[in-house]
């Protein structure tokens, strides 16, 4: 019942959703408003559609409706509600809805809007929201459909659809569960923030091609993209963050970011995310690079959309859900597609989107925020080519080869260091010109007091001259940001006679987008911190311990004092605890509980860590073997990783910076005008 | 950043671990200590992107017991590697060996990104060609510092103001 | 990163455009070669197995060759059976599979080939010597062998070869009785 409920309702806003694509272009093409409003509608339409179905599948979900393939796929009775809500999305069919379903939202966010200025916009934005949510809802329709339901047949098991003749439905006792390591709270909600990211960023795309499409390539498009792409962005930083988290927590390995496939494949729109929200800046104050910030929005759209594809298809890696389904043939013609679409349009409007003006200095902002793109880029190529090279071996070699940390580290970190000293430099350097000596003057103190930092390091922390590097930057880029919150709040004091807290928040209200960057750089700092110190300075130790041993790492002397094995069935999990205690040059303090809890619906172990975490370091304690028979030894890993914690610090104040910087202008006419004509008077310079 | 100075100041260390396990052969067993410094450097040849020393699998079990063997037999960590190599096929290397078809993965990435950076620069000069002596740039005068300084800040907040909209 | 002129009107050159595509299907190719490899497993059932080579363990070979090729035994059914000492249900049906061996080994019309996946030495000779096994027994530590029957999904997994070499079945997971194993045989004679 409601299974076809449920699927009936996507059938339906498939159909809705090709609707509207014609009713666009016909609308466009024949001028027919009446045309265009009507898809217009039907966008708006999709959206309830997919939610009724949604909420179909979460109906299933909760109630244990084992007849449902997905359902038992991803659910077993002894999973809590939430879990069964969130399992939604912890399997290929139902993460294809849900994605469907983010996806009509961000549609019908932005067909609700004032078009008046726009209005030629309109059915070409839809068309490629409804051709992208065509595609998705595509798969769910034709291949991969969460609503399959079993039937015996003949004595045989089979899904279907619909009732095959002499069928009876079939429904199992329990489910198989979600996978453990997907019931992390971490892990409930990376993925759908991953999802809102990579989502999002189909609305900056879709305004991109409009612009394209209808000729109108001033920079409309990106004035009105320009808060999705820094929501998109929010999204995806905060998906990659969890997802480092998550490993941190669950995948009992000590670290959190392995450069794993599917990591970077999440990680490269990121990358030409983070470029676009910097050469965006250009365009709208130089009028330059409009060529390049096409692509960008293109690139990253087609790296969500192909990075997806790589990961989930099995061509990167074999492990993968729908490896022989009919879906990758289907995926690879959409990405061909949007592609091949993307690339002719930018060719055929190639010389209307011609830059306005010059750029004056080598040093000027908007030539080193090129530089920075460039940066980002060279990360880029070196992920993409890392990703894919198994692959070319394969071709070209029949050889699988591992492409792993050892490459993508030696490769980036020079330039994720010119990275950080760009951002040390850049605040100080003005649009349209610098030169070596303004540069110079504003950023000696800054430099000299880094330097006095890194020197009082060497003596006392640390003569790792990478580590020294590394710090030296951050110190830098730290003081100069500082120095210009300073700086700008101290200038607007004089001019406003006002006092300087004031000063400094009427001033980054003032100027939330530039603000909220430099909190962001400040954050990347702190996480800069926490990489520098887990990268450089880790320590592990591994060792099998009798009751009252103890091991040292670090300055921490480890003391295993028992350890407890037992089943909870409620949870259908057997938990095997460790507990041990954690001294400090003799002062005790306290205990640690690093476990394996063990699903008997997954038959699958997670190794919890028992982490210590102080600003200083984390003691991060791992149980990784223990006598059966009479729990007497115990094998214990155990890492000491300093300075790890700035990087959630640092990880909770760029969430603080983008919000701020994405935050809707409450009043945006109002008061600027009246400053801007002060600060007017004030300055002749030019 | 990321491991790769770690790495290197492994390698010392192991160096360091590896003569003084050379010069015990036989005598004590080698440490878990030893064994996952050598395992953290090879990849499960069976799953797929995971370190040999954090996997957590039956099969990388047996496999860190082999190093251990090796070890106690007084193998080095290269001699080690190269068995792994031989035995279970580059796949098993952090990172593809830097022979033949192979330097490809090293080169390639270098040679786009200096052609991008060719194209960057040769555009910049080409935008910063035409205008470049139009307009006396206020600081490049060689205006006094404070003033220079002062000018330059107050035409940057204003930057900064006019840019609301 | 692009290159803008001076010259308002002009477009992407040629030699640019022909660099974009053929780089773009470049990439579409590979990805397809990808693709392909993970969707179609190299040995169909209805099929012809492709050839390999083995060289057996010391002391599983079988009729005293230490190498055989596929094609030596064309004319007899060939059970290849993928396994691993690291692999927990492979032991479920070792000693199935070793009982339906001493079914079938007197006839010499059946040949049993075990395939060990990717596995230690000191590891397959304790699992071959934990389970009695006696039926030829070679290591594919590259997964060559895997890779050209299929594209592993994991072990184990045994595939059934008639008389003209052609692959009859295919048995993904361990057996559940030595029943299956006769049933399946007889059903390809």
């Amino acid at each position: 019942m409601f299974a076809e409920f449920g699927y009936g309702i996507l059938v339906v806003s498939f159909i809705v959703a090709i609707y509207s694509v014609f009713a666009a272009v016909y609308g466009a093409t024949s001028k027919s408003a009446a045309m265009v409003e009507s898809a217009r509608r039907s966008m708006l339409l999709m959206f309830p559609l997919i939610s009724l179905s949604a909420a179909a599948l979460i109906y299933l979900l909760v109630n244990n409706h084992f007849e449902v393939a997905f359902v038992y796929e991803v659910t077993s009775r002894s999973m809590p509600t939430y879990l069964k809500v969130t399992a939604w999305w912890g399997g290929q069919a139902g993460s294809l809805v849900f994605w469907s379903w983010l996806l009509a939202a961000f549609a019908s966010a932005v067909t609700i809007r004032k078009w008046e200025r726009d209005i030629e916009f309109l059915p070409w934005v839809i068309v490629i929201c409804s051709t992208t949510l065509i595609f998705f809802l595509g798969m769910v329709v034709v291949f991969e459909n969460p609503f399959t339901r079993f039937w015996l047949v003949n004595g045989n098991v089979e899904p279907h659809m619909f009732a095959p003749a002499n069928a009876t439905l079939f429904t199992a006792g329990d489910g198989n569960g979600l996978n453990p390591l997907l019931r992390h709270p971490g892990m409930v909600i990376h993925p759908p923030m991953l999802y809102l990211g990579f989502v999002s960023y189909v609305i900056p795309y879709a305004f991109a091609m409009a612009a394209l499409i209808t000729g109108r390539t001033d920079d409309r498009w990106i004035r009105l993209t320009r808060r999705w792409s820094l929501w998109a962005w929010l999204f995806l930083s905060f998906g990659l963050v969890l997802g480092g988290r998550w490993a941190y927590d669950v995948l009992g390995w000590g670290g959190y970011w392995g450069w794993d496939p599917v990591e970077i494949a999440a990680f490269m729109p990121w990358l030409t995310g983070t470029a676009f929200l910097h050469s965006v800046m250009i365009q709208e104050k130089r009028g330059l690079l409009k060529h390049w910030n096409m692509i960008l929005v293109i690139l990253t759209y087609a790296l969500v959309i192909f990075g997806t594809f790589l990961t989930r298809s099995g061509v990167l890696s074999s492990v993968h859900a729908f490896a022989n389904s009919p879906i990758g043939p289907f995926f690879m013609g959409f990405v061909t597609l949007s592609l091949v679409v993307s690339i002719a349009l930018v060719i055929w409007r190639w010389p209307m989107l011609r830059g306005e003006t010059e750029m004056k200095s080598m040093l000027s902002r908007e030539a080193l925020f090129l530089l920075n793109n460039l940066l980002f880029m060279s990360v880029l190529v070196i992920c993409f080519w890392g990703v894919i090279f198994p692959l070319v071996s394969e071709l070209f070699t029949g050889q699988k080869v591992t492409v792993g940390p050892p490459f993508y580290e030696r490769a980036t970190a020079p330039i994720f260091a010119a990275l950080m000293f760009l951002m040390g430099v850049a605040p100080l350097s003005a649009w349209g010109h610098s030169t070596i000596q303004t540069l110079g003057r504003a950023m000696w103190k800054s430099a000299l007091a880094a330097a006095i930092i890194t020197a009082v390091l060497f003596a006392t922390y640390t003569q790792n001259y990478i580590a020294l590097i590394g710090f030296f930057l951050i110190a830098l880029v730290l003081l100069v940001t500082f120095q210009e919150f300073w700086r700008a709040a101290r200038a607007r004091q004089r001019a406003q006679s006002e006092n300087f807290l004031t000063s400094l928040t009427r001033l980054m209200g003032r100027n939330r987008r530039r603000y909220g960057g430099y909190i962001i750089h400040i954050s990347m700092m702190l996480m800069a911190i926490g990489i520098l110190g887990i990268e450089i300075f880790q320590k592990e130790t591994q060792g099998s311990l009798k009751q009252g041993d103890q091991l040292d790492i670090g300055g921490y002397t480890v003391e295993y004092r028992e350890l407890a094995s037992w089943d909870d069935s409620g949870k259908g999990v057997n938990f095997t605890r460790a507990t041990i205690d954690v001294y400090k040059n003799g002062i005790y303090l306290g205990e640690l509980n690093p476990r394996i809890d063990y699903y008997f619906d997954s038959q699958q172990n997670m190794t919890i860590p028992g982490n210590r975490s102080t600003f200083r370091d984390d003691l991060y304690v791992l149980l990784v073997d223990w006598q059966p028979v009479s729990s007497m030894g115990a094998t214990f890993k155990i890492f000491v990783n300093p300075l790890v914690n700035w990087l959630w610090i640092g990880s909770l104040l760029f969430l603080v910076g983008i919000i701020f910087a994405a935050w809707p202008d409450r009043d945006p006419a109002e008061e600027p005008v009246r400053v801007a004509r002060k600060a007017n008077q004030t300055s002749a310079a030019d | 950043m990321k491991k790769f100075l770690y790495t290197l100041i492994f390698t010392f260390l192991l160096g360091a671990l590896f003569t003084g396990v050379a010069l015990a052969q036989g005598n004590n067993p080698p440490t878990d200590d030893e064994v996952n410094a050598v395992a953290h450097k090879l990849y499960c040849p069976v799953c797929e992107s995971t370190p040999l020393d954090v996997c957590p699998t039956e099969a990388c079990h047996d496999w860190r017991e082999l190093i251990r063997t090796m070890l106690a037999e007084g193998k080095t960590e290269d001699e080690i590697i190269k068995h792994f190599e031989e035995q279970y096929g580059a796949r098993v290397l952090a990172e593809p060996p830097k022979e033949g078809f192979y330097w490809l993965v090293y080169l390639l990435p270098p040679a786009v990104i200096l052609a991008g950076a060719v194209v960057l620069f040769r555009s910049l000069k080409e935008w910063t060609k035409p205008k470049a002596a139009a307009p006396v740039s206020g600081g490049a005068g060689g205006a006094s510092s404070s003033s220079a300084e002062k000018d330059e800040y107050v035409t940057r907040l204003e930057e900064e103001l006019k840019k609301q909209k | 990163m692009t290159e803008e002129t001076t010259n308002e009107k002009r477009g992407v050159s040629l030699p640019v455009q022909i660099a974009i595509w053929t780089f773009l299907a470049a990439l579409l190719a590979l990805v397809a070669f990808g693709l392909r490899r993970a969707q179609n497993p190299m040995a169909e059932i209805g099929k012809p197995v492709p050839q390999f080579d083995l060289e057996y363990y010391p002391g599983y070979e079988y009729n005293g060759t230490a190498k055989m090729s596929l094609a030596d035994l064309q004319g007899k059914i060939v059970v290849i059976n993928i396994w691993a000492s690291w692999c927990k249900p492979c032991e479920q049906e070792a000693p199935d599979l070793e009982e339906a061996w001493q079914f079938y080994k007197d006839g010499g019309d059946v040949v049993f080939i075990g395939v060990d996946y990717v596995d230690t030495p000191a590891g397959a000779s304790e699992y071959l010597t934990k389970f009695n096994i006696s039926f030829p027994n070679a290591p594919d530590l590259k997964s060559n062998i895997s890779s050209i029957l299929n594209r592993q999904m994991g072990v184990p997994e045994t595939y059934f070869i008639d008389r003209a070499g052609v692959l009859r079945h295919v048995k993904i997971g361990p057996f559940s009785s030595v029943n299956e194993i006769k049933s399946i045989i007889q059903g390809i004679e």
